[in-house]
């Protein structure tokens, strides 16, 4: 039993990352119409600007190791512990989290200059030729990332704070432990995805944008200027997607190719939700995350081995053939 | 004569809104049957019921004794019943004549025929059928001409030639001089006319009273989804019931 | 077929025919890249046979390449390391695969397809490189081995004595360099480009290129547009795998790495690179490409540095810094900006732009312009 829970609170970990970026996906598609395929490399930029945070934060300068006394010794010592000694090490600790001050603005400029520079001259092309266009852009941001970082995957630290468990178990009335960080990743991603749906519920900004996946012709007549708006729905799924992957690097190591793995999953999150509805989005980013985690368990895995490779596809064909739209979707909303 | 589509009952609700409501209707063989009606009447509705672009919430539907209901449109087609649409609904990036050799390969193979081998070029018989078809249009000297680069004009007769390729039983032709000037009107009269030499069967929908009259043996006149009246022209002008329908219409928009 | 389209297939026979003549001129005289150039040039062609007249646009086609090739390896394992068993046999499981994947694909259309088959093609890569290892040896990769069975070959008693044997082309050797393998890809590629230009032109090809245009003027036309869609996919899974099986003939092993997404976008931007839905465009798409691949990927920085040695020495070196990036393991840097460059500013390709270069210098005046447009461009 504890096995199954541990699976699921895993799965909602995963779920949370594929939620975020799905709901990403989804504002674009719904306002824009334009799908998105780099947008896997935007996740994994995100989690990039965590590793550059860590790296800024840990610049070192060598010193003599006091440790050892009979002769020279050097170490490298970061400059922050050298200024500040041990709130420098803490402040390194907690690189993590501090990289939200990069990834967010960083991912979120990043998403504009995209939607200004590139995405927009391509609102009135075929669906292929946008598919093309951002499938390249995939390509050559994740090659930018190789070229800095290289091909490895590179750990981020846990804060110390968040590297204990936390007694889940306590709710059943049981023992069961869990990574705090892991817990703390799926409770930023709710409150992501509740601000979104507030954004998009109470403000005029995002009524608009509603309206704009409605019927984007119709505020456009309207003539509202839906262009800014579409150029800051962008830059803000963008900053979501660089939120999810700088939180994910404590859990996953990032490398430059995780972008296609996740997209290619979220894809399948959107398909399964239903093109075009946010709430369908998050509900199946969840659902998959649970699912994979659960066949995950080994009862299952030796029965059928390899199956949470491949289970998350199985269900994308299972509800195309059943339910072409989704879950959630909407009649009319890219039925072909 | 015998009827050749028989319609009972057909009812069509979108959500709170009734588009077809309780319609019937019998279209004799060989004639030109026109539909008229005001603006939101239900008459492209019905026709989409009939090709099997939406299915009616009730009722039936037969085509020379088959049920039109439930069936996919290509099947419908394949019965030997075509439509022309509001806005044609032609292939704009293959030529004319490529245009009409679709259709004439699709009445002459059926729904699918993996004929990968034979060359277009060698399929002689089709490509006359499709050459005297646009012949029997006017468009015969354009049929290299890629269709995008057509006039509005040209692309109706373009779509009226590639159903005529298939030789159906029953022409479905939705409002095929709308936003015509009088001249192509008139053009369009007259190859009607010419065609319907055949003995083609035709349902028009129309809201020129001038084509409706010089074409149409019976008229069927619709009004919030509902036939109010049938009859030969004659009566037609007459009924009191037409008349109103259309009047109130007017009221409405005034 | 006209005169004119025997007239393109002469001139692509020739091309392939006489490449060991010209392939040294552009430094690529050798078997193996020759080889390259026939193999992917077909599985081009191959897609295109489904992008360019259909417009589904499919990012899957590199599943069908590794199936291929893994199919054929198992092929000279356990039958016989003759070519023809095997390239047959990788065709065969290419459309099998296709035909699978096309049923549940197929049902949608434009973006879903697209990524259904994205997704597809990273399902069986997983399976490839782990699930499945007892079939695709996983990471390292299905190789020969001095244990396999070959039953034919032991039966006939033309299994080798010692050592791994080659693979064989009716006892003319074929994986050991020699240019029987470059000899055989060409030949394929040339009936396979035949084929091709049969479908294009046939009536089945016509529908195709309907279905791309006006799908609901082909339903109300009498026309399954699905079953249309179904075969052309298959024929052109036929093509990537009998791809793959040619590729395990040259050099018999096969590896998950071909079934990668990066390897399904080189198929797609091979295609968009010379020009979809024309003949010729693919093929030279692929050359461009495969030979690119060839030359950068071996660079290094010492190269790039001799390269700019007339530059003055301060600008060489931040030069060669950055250009450097785009060469040797940054090789797919370059492959991903030429595919954002080709799609931004030149749509149609290298085919079209050279007819707007011909167009520019007022070569083709003479000819009226949609004089001849019954057929797509060449």
């Amino acid at each position: 039993m504890d096995a199954i829970i541990l699976q699921f609170l895993n799965g909602v970990d995963k779920g949370a990352a594929y939620a975020l970026i799905a709901l990403g996906l989804t504002l674009i598609f719904g306002t824009l119409g334009v799908v998105n395929f780099a947008h896997g490399a935007l996740f994994m930029l995100g989690a990039f600007c965590a590793v550059t945070t860590n790296t800024l934060l840990t610049l070192s300068q060598k010193v003599k190791d006091p440790s050892i006394t009979f002769f020279e010794a050097y170490i490298d010592q970061p400059y922050l512990v050298t200024w500040y000694g041990d709130l420098g090490a803490t402040i390194i600790d907690w690189s993590v989290p501090i990289s939200l001050l990069l990834a967010i603005p960083v991912m979120f400029l990043l998403g504009t200059v995209l939607e200004r520079g590139l995405i927009r001259h391509f609102y009135n092309r075929p669906h292929a030729d946008q598919i093309l266009v951002t499938f390249g852009l995939a390509i050559v941001l994740g090659e930018i990332a190789r070229t800095f970082y290289g091909a490895n995957p590179l750990p981020q630290p846990t804060p110390d704070f968040f590297t204990g468990q936390v007694n889940i178990g306590a709710i059943f009335g049981s023992d069961l432990a869990y990574p705090a960080w892991r817990l703390l990743y799926f409770l930023v991603g709710v409150v992501i995805m509740f601000g979104v749906f507030a954004l998009l519920q109470f403000t005029r900004f995002g009524m608009v944008v509603r309206a704009g996946m409605q019927d984007r012709q119709m505020v456009q007549l309207l003539g509202i200027n839906i262009q800014a708006r579409f150029t800051l729905v962008f830059g803000m799924a963008a900053a979501i997607a660089g939120v999810a992957g700088a939180l994910y690097t404590p859990t996953l190591p990032p490398n430059y190719e995780m972008g296609m793995e996740f997209l290619v999953i979220s894809f399948v999150v959107v398909v399964v939700g239903g093109m075009g509805s946010l709430g369908g989005a998050v509900l199946a980013g969840f659902m998959l995350g649970i699912l994979e985690a659960i066949v995950a368990l080994p009862v299952i895995s030796d029965l059928i081995p390899g199956i949470n490779q491949v289970i998350i596809y199985a269900v994308a064909v299972v509800v195309l053939l059943t339910r072409p739209r989704g879950l959630m979707g909407r009649k009319g909303v890219m039925e072909d | 004569m015998s009827a050749i589509l028989t319609v009972s009952g057909v009812n069509k609700s979108f959500g709170g809104l009734k588009a077809l409501n309780d319609v019937n209707l019998q279209v004799e063989e060989g004639t030109i049957h026109a539909i008229i009606g005001p603006n939101g009447a239900g008459k492209s509705t019905f026709l989409n019921a009939l090709i099997g672009r939406l299915i009616p919430d009730s009722g039936t539907a037969s085509f020379q004794g088959q049920s039109l209901i439930g069936q996919a449109p290509q099947a419908i087609n394949q019965m030997g019943v075509s439509r022309v649409f509001q806005t044609p609904e032609i292939f704009g990036e293959l030529t004319l004549l490529e245009n009409v050799m679709i259709p004439a390969l699709a009445h002459a193979d059926g729904a699918f025929k993996a004929n990968w081998w034979t060359s277009l070029r060698d399929r002689k018989a089709v490509r006359e059928v499709a050459e005297r078809e646009l012949h029997d249009v006017g468009l015969k000297e354009k049929m290299n001409v890629v269709a995008d680069n057509l006039s509005r004009g040209d692309k109706r007769r373009l779509e009226l030639a590639m159903c005529l390729s298939q030789d159906p039983k029953l022409l479905l032709l939705d409002e095929p001089t709308a936003g015509m000037s009088r001249a192509d009107t008139n053009e369009i009269i007259e190859v009607l006319k010419t065609i319907h030499a055949k003995g083609m069967t035709k349902v028009i929908i129309e809201h020129d009273m001038h084509v409706v009259f010089s074409l149409a043996s019976r008229i069927s006149c619709m009004a919030q989804g509902h036939v109010i009246d049938e009859g030969n022209p004659e009566e037609i002008r007459n009924s009191p019931k037409v008349r109103e329908a259309y009047l109130g219409d007017e009221a409405d928009e005034h | 077929m006209r005169k004119r389209d025997y007239f393109l297939l002469f001139i692509f026979a020739a091309v392939m025919l006489s490449m060991p003549i010209w392939g040294p001129f552009i430094d690529a005289g050798y078997p193996d890249i020759m080889q390259r150039f026939a193999v992917f040039g077909l599985i081009a062609v191959g897609f295109n046979l489904l992008f360019g007249l259909t417009g589904y646009l499919s990012f899957g086609h590199a599943a069908f390449l590794g199936i291929g090739s893994y199919t054929a390896v198992w092929c000279f394992k356990l039958f016989t390391m003759d070519v023809i068993p095997a390239i047959i046999a990788s065709t065969i499981m290419g459309g099998l695969v296709a035909l699978i994947l096309g049923f549940v694909a197929l049902r949608r259309s434009g973006i879903y397809f697209s990524i259904l088959t994205l997704a597809f093609a990273q399902m069986m890569y997983s399976l490839a490189y782990s699930v499945l290892t007892p079939l695709t040896n996983g990471e390292t990769g299905l190789q020969l081995a001095l244990g396999d069975a070959r039953v034919l070959d032991r039966a006939l008693g033309t299994n080798p004595e010692s050592g791994l044997p080659s693979t064989s082309f009716l006892g003319f050797g074929v994986s050991n360099q020699g240019m029987t393998g470059y000899w055989i890809c060409a030949i394929v590629a040339i009936i396979g480009f035949y084929i091709a230009l049969r479908i294009t032109r046939s009536s089945f090809g016509i529908m195709l290129r309907g279905i791309k245009s006006n799908q609901t003027r082909m339903s109300y036309t009498g026309l399954a547009a699905r079953p249309y869609l179904i075969t052309v996919f298959v024929i052109s899974g036929m093509y990537a795998g009998l791809a793959g099986g040619l590729l395990a003939s040259v050099d018999p092993l096969a590896g998950a790495e071909r079934m990668y997404w990066t390897a399904s976008g080189e198929i797609v931007l091979m295609t968009i690179l010379g020009g979809v839905g024309t003949m010729f465009g693919p093929i030279l798409g692929a050359g461009i490409i495969k030979w690119l691949e060839a030359k950068l990927s071996t660079f290094n920085e010492s190269v790039v540095e001799q390269a700019m040695a007339f530059l003055p020495d301060s600008i060489e070196h931040s030069f060669a810094v950055v250009a450097s990036k785009f060469v040797g393991e940054g090789w797919h840097l370059s492959l991903g900006v030429i595919f954002m460059l080709i799609v931004i500013f030149l749509p149609g390709g290298v085919m079209e732009g050279l007819q707007r270069l011909v167009g520019l210098f007022g070569f083709g005046k003479t000819k009226k312009q949609g004089a001849d447009t019954s057929t797509p461009a060449e």
